[in-house]
């Protein structure tokens, strides 16, 4: 046991948590008061002593499947010891091999595909949790196809499994039967609730096949590797130019709180900032009540000026989400800039400012630069030095001393001329002029990268691959 | 040490008992937290139940709910202890003749003339108390250093008096909402719980043991209703409180099934935001079609 848990702890921080001596003490304490047959409670028992942040709990959570996956009863493999393991891989790979999906064992193993596709329809339709879950362990074995020692992914496996069951169009064929039973139409706002319960109930089915491959992933490969391959970032540590869909939506969620924390954080700084000059009149005035000794020294307190922005963003395709995510976070602690104003080029430029003033919402403003700003000059594809000019020409006139004009992008210019005298003109008029690049540092000019030609002419260039460092750099910024 | 807590199920029926639907994690965790007698750092988002968490375990379990406020400014006079400068001027006053310098040097710093705040309160009292330390994100990081003795040792310290240790370990909760990472030191000495927006079946129950005389089919619907906004991305989702508003709002209304109508014209209970309200009216009526 503690050689698992020690491990555990290992892997939770090469998975970037953070986890200190005096929690893994807990940890093992804790452990001694919740059997570890109860796994959900000795789930909770680690995850209250080992993590302390709730952004977290993702990471926590796939560690944990992966290390205690194969304990607790009714999680156990159809079969116990590893021979038996051995026949079913065989047993499996016959079937795949006579391409007839039909097993020998009996019981669930004779069914047709057909038949399980009903049941599955049957299990969804009355939420029967027992049943989705024998349904999954089925489905998995039958259609997934693993084989043991095969260096794939479970994403494979996953996508197997799931083009064969068809998800997609189970739910519209759950729809009709559901407004069969009622007999008749339902009103908009029942479809939408009958809806929204189907599709829950399909994507707990999807997590229970997730987790049925991950478990016999785990049985063939071992925890140790399973771990590091199944291993998932940090949502602060997710980079922006290579996040899946899921993660996409992770880093949304994230960047909320982010943001408050920030402002607050910010604010802060404003207010307890390091004390000014001695305040004569102050002074004076309180040396009054100590009969003219200045006893009381008071002093003024600074009033930094608050920078006005101009963020110029790069929004094709390879960076796009990174200047949405910049944009919203800039958007998002707006007040703690006296005014900022955006610009958003491919290889024409447009000025985006008014989407996001008429707006509480940043997601619809967002959504509108993609769709409505007309960036497009000739054939849509990066032209820095071509927006660069665009944008002196336009907007030149208004950088002044207490501008800070920060430039987002990849510098990849396909091959155009760079015109970085613009930049090199914009920061003679600015106060700075930043360059922030979503890309890893080791890839900066090469090809056709010129962020090097850019940077000579900015205050600095920074490396913004997620949200860690883009934070970083804002609170510098403000 | 008596615990409190046989297993993890007693919490979780006894919370039960005094209307707070737990669910694995909140009652796996207060149980964790009388056994390893450590402090729960509950966070989570607004309206969801944390500060109920700790009224619901000192009813529960008969304590006293000994409860700080936090906010900027506090500091130690109102969270652990002050002097009672009065009342040992008047000390120093009534006999200048009699006692000696060192006699009323000794007398007025004694516990007589100590005014106990919420934490020493907590720690030095007799009978059973839960201790809740309500948003501790408002207050400083520097404030945040004076409740690490209390929480790690159970233990006040004062130059003039010495060292006041508990008599009983009290159950602390700390509560925070959110808006300021906590520093490391105060998170290692808490277990961790996140407390979200509780599931839809659970909320179901919530409802139907908050609000009196609701009908299953009509808390059904609300249940329903609410996790589909919930997935709506809005500026505020509405939290458990919000939709406690919202069943007693349609109960008083005597409404016994929501329609889209129906839910449109009391969305306001739901949602606090106008943009919000837009969107989920739109969401619930004009969807699909």
């Amino acid at each position: 046991m503690l050689d698992l848990l020690a491990g555990f702890v290992q892997e939770l921080r090469n998975a970037g948590l953070p986890v200190s001596l005096t929690e893994n003490l807990d940890a093992m304490e804790a452990v001694q008061h919740i059997p570890i047959e109860d796994r959900d409670a000795f789930k909770y028992a680690l995850g209250a002593t080992l993590v302390k942040n709730s952004a977290h709990w993702r990471s926590f959570e796939t560690v944990f499947e992966v290390y205690f996956s194969l304990r607790g009863p009714e999680y156990k493999l159809v079969e116990d010891s590893d021979d038996a393991l051995e026949e079913m891989w065989r047993e499996m790979q016959e079937q795949m091999r006579q391409g007839d999906g039909r097993g020998s064992s009996g019981g669930m193993d004779s069914l047709t595909p057909e038949e399980i596709a009903q049941m599955l329809m049957q299990a969804l339709l009355n939420g029967d949790q027992a049943m989705m879950r024998a349904l999954a362990k089925q489905s998995v074995q039958r259609f997934a196809g693993m084989e043991p020692g095969r260096p794939v992914g479970g994403t494979y496996y996953l996508y197997r499994t799931l083009r064969n069951l068809d998800l997609d169009s189970m739910l519209q064929k759950l729809m009709d039967a559901s407004r069969e039973e009622v007999g008749g139409e339902l009103t908009a706002l029942e479809e939408r609730l009958e809806r929204d319960e189907y599709q829950s109930r399909i994507e707990d089915f999807k997590k229970e096949i997730e987790a049925e491959i991950r478990r016999r992933l785990v049985a063939d490969r071992g925890a140790e590797a399973m771990a590091k391959t199944l291993r998932k970032p940090l949502p602060e540590d997710v980079e922006f130019m290579h996040a899946s869909r899921d993660e996409m939506q992770l880093l949304k969620k994230s960047l909320y709180p982010l943001t408050r924390k920030l402002a607050a954080r910010l604010a802060r700084k404003r207010r307890h900032g390091r004390k000014g000059p001695l305040d004569f009149r102050n002074t004076v005035r309180h040396s009054l009540s100590y009969g003219g000794v200045p006893a009381d020294p008071k002093f003024k307190f600074p009033r930094p000026a608050k920078p006005e922005l101009m963020v110029v963003a790069d929004i094709s395709g390879s960076v796009a989400a990174f200047a949405r995510f910049t944009l919203m976070l800039v958007y998002a602690i707006q007040n703690q800039f006296s005014k900022v104003r955006s610009f958003v080029f491919i290889d024409g430029l447009d000025e985006v400012t008014d989407f996001f003033k008429g707006t509480e919402d940043i997601t619809e403003a967002i959504h509108r630069v993609n769709t409505e700003a007309d960036v497009v000059w000739v054939d849509g594809h990066s032209d820095y030095g071509h927006a660069f000019e665009v944008f002196w020409e336009r907007f030149g006139k208004d950088v002044g001393p207490k501008t800070t004009v920060l430039l987002l992008g990849d510098a990849r210019n396909n091959y155009h001329a760079s015109q970085a005298w613009v930049v090199k003109e914009i920061r003679q008029k600015a106060r700075h002029v930043y360059w922030l690049n979503p890309e890893p540092r080791s890839y900066w000019n090469t090809g056709d990268s010129i962020v090097g030609e850019y940077g000579n002419f900015t205050d600095g260039t920074y490396e913004c691959r997620n949200l860690r460092q883009l934070e970083s750099f804002v609170e510098k910024l403000a | 040490m008596q615990h409190r807590f046989a297993s993890v199920q007693q919490v979780r029926d006894g919370l039960r008992d005094v209307n707070y639907l737990a669910d694995d994690g909140i009652a796996g965790v207060a149980f964790l937290a009388d056994r390893l007698a450590k402090p729960i750092l509950v966070e989570g988002p607004a309206g969801t139940g944390k500060t109920q968490l700790a009224k619901s375990i000192a009813e529960m379990t008969g304590a006293r709910l000994i409860r700080l406020q936090c906010y900027e400014g506090l500091d130690e006079s109102k969270a652990l202890y002050e002097w009672n400068y009065k009342k040992q001027l008047l000390r120093i006053q009534a006999d200048k003749n009699s006692d000696s310098w060192s006699e009323v040097h000794d007398d007025i710093f004694s516990r007589e003339f100590l005014l106990t705040r919420p934490l020493l309160e907590a720690i030095s009292a007799p009978d059973p108390v839960v201790l809740l330390i309500d948003e501790v994100d408002r207050v400083e990081v520097e404030t945040e250093a004076l409740l690490l003795e209390i929480l790690s040792e159970y233990q006040v310290s004062i130059p003039e008096l010495g060292t006041i240790t508990a008599t009983q370990i009290p159950m602390v909760f700390l509560t925070s909402n959110n808006t300021r990472e906590l520093s490391e030191a105060l998170k290692r000495r808490c277990l961790y719980l996140h407390v979200d927006y509780p599931s839809m079946d659970r909320e179901k129950e919530i409802v139907l043991a908050k609000v009196s005389g609701i009908t299953e089919h009509l808390a059904d619907q609300v249940a329903r209703i609410v996790r589909s906004i919930r997935q709506l991305d809005l500026k505020k989702a509405p939290s458990v409180s919000e939709t406690l508003d919202w069943a007693r709002t349609l109960m008083l209304l005597n409404a016994e099934n929501i329609d889209a109508q129906t839910a449109k014209d009391t969305l306001h209970v739901l949602l606090k935001y106008q943009s919000d309200i837009a969107k989920a009216a739109k969401e619930l009526s004009a969807d699909l079609g």
